[in-house]
């Protein structure tokens, strides 16, 4: 188990102070110049070691992601974009990070942005976290005024901004291009890429866009060095992880933990184990919304990382465990989830758009029985076709619940079926 | 797709809108975090300006967002109909937003929209269901206007609205005993030990 020495996120909970003497107290801002005098090859270096993957569901390396952005800086500037857009149902992790810790975002933000040779940064926060955008501005503005950021960031010679942009509600702008669009002021639709926006991102300048949690682990790594955060977890799924744990547990909570944890360790230990006890338990979707459910008998061994998640069909996504016991109507549950992704759809791509429709309505109609069985080949293959072909994964994302659920729950939505016909028969 | 639209009967007549001054400082300040001729990425800020503003946002004050960011106002309505925070008309004095995403649903969130829709009238409180807010482990959650109420069931709701309704603010966040997003009962980490 990891021990609280090892912890990023000190203040998850919001015990403590989280403005900038708070924040000093625990360790941030502790002499940044000394990591910025790493050089940019340094950090990205150290970054790679640490072996840190994104945390905003992808999992793809940081550390190379910011070494694909030009060497030099031409005519277009560079520009860091957070994306604080965490809407992915079952995942609230960004935001203790962004009303309780703020300070270790934005002197990320510094490391990063200096890393990909940005003189500005913006935050783009979803619009419903009202209070969580002021404590980051609250918090940027101390940062300046201590002479932390702005035209000799924490004395480094290096000039960096940073600035806070609010969204206004909609789940797709957490996807990096339709965030590039919505910072540009259009509506949030994605983009083909190529060009990625490390070519051609904000502005058609390059952009690196990352989620706050990979931002906000930065500083501490490349303190504390890539050896110690490297030594934590399993080999390719390295360090410290934020944990969302809602849903039928009998204490939903966030955590930050190892890597690696198997999933039942952490239910029992950190949320108060499953309403009614381990063998009451169903499934579990083990990364937020857009990944498929585990049966139970997964769960039982199962570990949190990206491979091994990976390896059972389903991801560990944003590490969002939605946790549901025996009492639960499974099918209403991923019903739910398809309407979420038909509200969701930005109308762009023509799978998508009717797909989501098309999946939501058959999905309603198997929660009551109302359906041949052979509708649920039909809606399997369905997924198949929206799946993989949309500019964003978001058609992915509404495909993947449903397969999962007729993968391990097809018995059950079968003897529905067979209940209302035989009802219906009688009648 | 999460457009929103206003049937125009449901829409009052606005004859003119113009920022204050205080809102028009606002707006220039936020202009003034984009590079020089890119004021069109203030745009969701700006209408949320006009929208604290007026309370919902008539056409009018789209148009005036527009002229402001020198933008063509039908690029204003396609930001003002695609983003959900957008009201394109009336609302009452306490908008409550109902998460009823899977999270929140699976602890309850159908007790609480129904206490939610009793106390609708439209001039106090306004309904809307919202897909997830992203609160999940203090599901089921509420937004009033700016503000989450959280850990909800439906006689906690129902003591949140009753409050306002009495002309009170009560307590945002958790509506059981708990510190934030920590377990109930004390975190199991960082306990100092």
């Amino acid at each position: 188990m990891l021990g609280d020495k090892d912890r990023i996120f000190t203040n998850l909970y919001g015990i403590h102070d989280w403005r900038l003497a708070g924040a000093r107290a625990r360790g941030a801002w502790d002499n940044t110049k000394a990591i910025l005098d790493k050089g940019v090859d340094g950090i990205i270096d150290e970054m790679k070691k640490s072996g840190l993957r994104g945390r905003g569901g992808a999992g793809f390396p940081t550390g190379l992601k910011w070494s694909f952005m030009p060497k030099e800086v031409k005519d277009r500037p560079h520009f860091l974009v957070v994306n604080a857009d965490e809407s992915e149902p079952g995942t609230c992790k960004d935001r203790d990070i962004m009303r309780h810790d703020p300070h270790l975002l934005v002197e990320g933000c510094l490391v990063a942005g200096f890393a990909m040779r940005a003189h500005a940064g913006y935050i783009y926060v979803r619009g419903e976290f009202y209070h969580e955008a002021q404590n980051l501005i609250e918090a940027i503005k101390e940062a300046y005024a201590a002479g932390l950021l702005g035209d000799n960031a924490c004395g480094s010679g290096w000039k960096f901004d940073l600035y806070v942009h609010r969204g206004a509600g909609a789940y797709i702008c957490g996807e990096e291009t339709a965030l590039l669009e919505s910072l540009e002021g259009k509506k949030g639709m994605p983009r083909l890429k190529p060009p990625f926006p490390a070519g051609a991102g904000l502005y058609g300048c390059p952009t690196t866009v990352n989620n706050v949690e990979s931002i906000a682990v930065a500083p501490t790594i490349l303190r504390k060095g890539a050896a110690w955060f490297a030594g934590i977890g399993r080999p390719n799924n390295t360090g410290t992880k934020l944990f969302c744990i809602s849903g039928h547990v009998n204490k939903p909570c966030n955590v930050e933990e190892e890597m690696g944890i198997p999933l039942k360790e952490l239910i029992e230990r950190h949320a108060g184990g499953v309403r009614g006890g381990w063998d009451n338990l169903l499934a579990v979707i083990p990364g937020g919304a857009s990944v498929p459910l585990l049966p139970k008998s997964t769960c039982d061994t199962i570990l949190m990382d990206f491979d091994s998640l990976k390896n059972e069909g389903t991801g560990l996504g944003t590490a969002a465990v939605i946790v549901m016991d025996k009492s639960t109507d499974v099918v209403k549950a991923i019903a739910r989830l398809s309407y979420f992704y038909k509200h969701e759809s930005c109308g762009q791509c023509t799978p998508c758009r009717e797909g989501t429709g098309w999946m939501w309505r058959v999905m309603e109609r198997l929660v009551v029985g109302n359906a041949r069985i052979e509708e649920i080949d039909a809606l399997y293959d369905v997924t198949k076709q929206v799946e993989g072909h949309t500019i964003c994964a978001l058609g992915d994302a509404a495909a993947w619940p449903i397969q999962g659920l007729i993968r391990h729950f097809r018995p059950e939505i079968e003897s529905r079926i067979r209940a209302r016909t035989t009802k219906m028969a009688a009648e | 797709m999460a457009m929103i639209t206003a049937d125009p009967k449901d829409v009052p007549q606005v004859a003119a809108f113009a920022f204050t001054p205080e809102s028009l400082a606002k707006a220039r300040e936020l202009m003034a975090q984009y590079p020089p001729g890119r004021q069109a990425s203030a745009v969701i800020g700006v209408l949320d300006i006009a929208q604290r503003q007026q309370g919902w946002l008539p056409r009018v004050a789209i148009n005036e967002v527009a002229k402001l960011l020198d933008m063509a106002p039908i690029r204003v309505y396609e930001i003002a109909t695609f983003y959900t925070m957008f009201q394109l008309k009336p609302r009452g004095k306490y908008l409550l937003q109902v998460c009823t995403t899977t999270p929140c649903w699976l602890r309850g969130s159908e007790a609480v929209m129904k206490a939610c829709q009793e106390a609708a009238d439209g001039t106090v409180f306004s309904v809307q269901e919202v897909e997830c807010l992203g609160a999940c482990v203090n599901a089921p959650v509420v937004q009033i206007n700016d503000d989450f109420y959280e850990d909800l069931d439906e006689a906690s709701t129902r003591n949140v609205l009753q409050a306002f309704k009495r002309g009170e603010t009560p307590k945002a966040g958790p509506q059981i005993a708990r510190q934030t997003s920590a377990p109930a009962g004390g975190p199991t980490t960082l306990k100092g030990e």
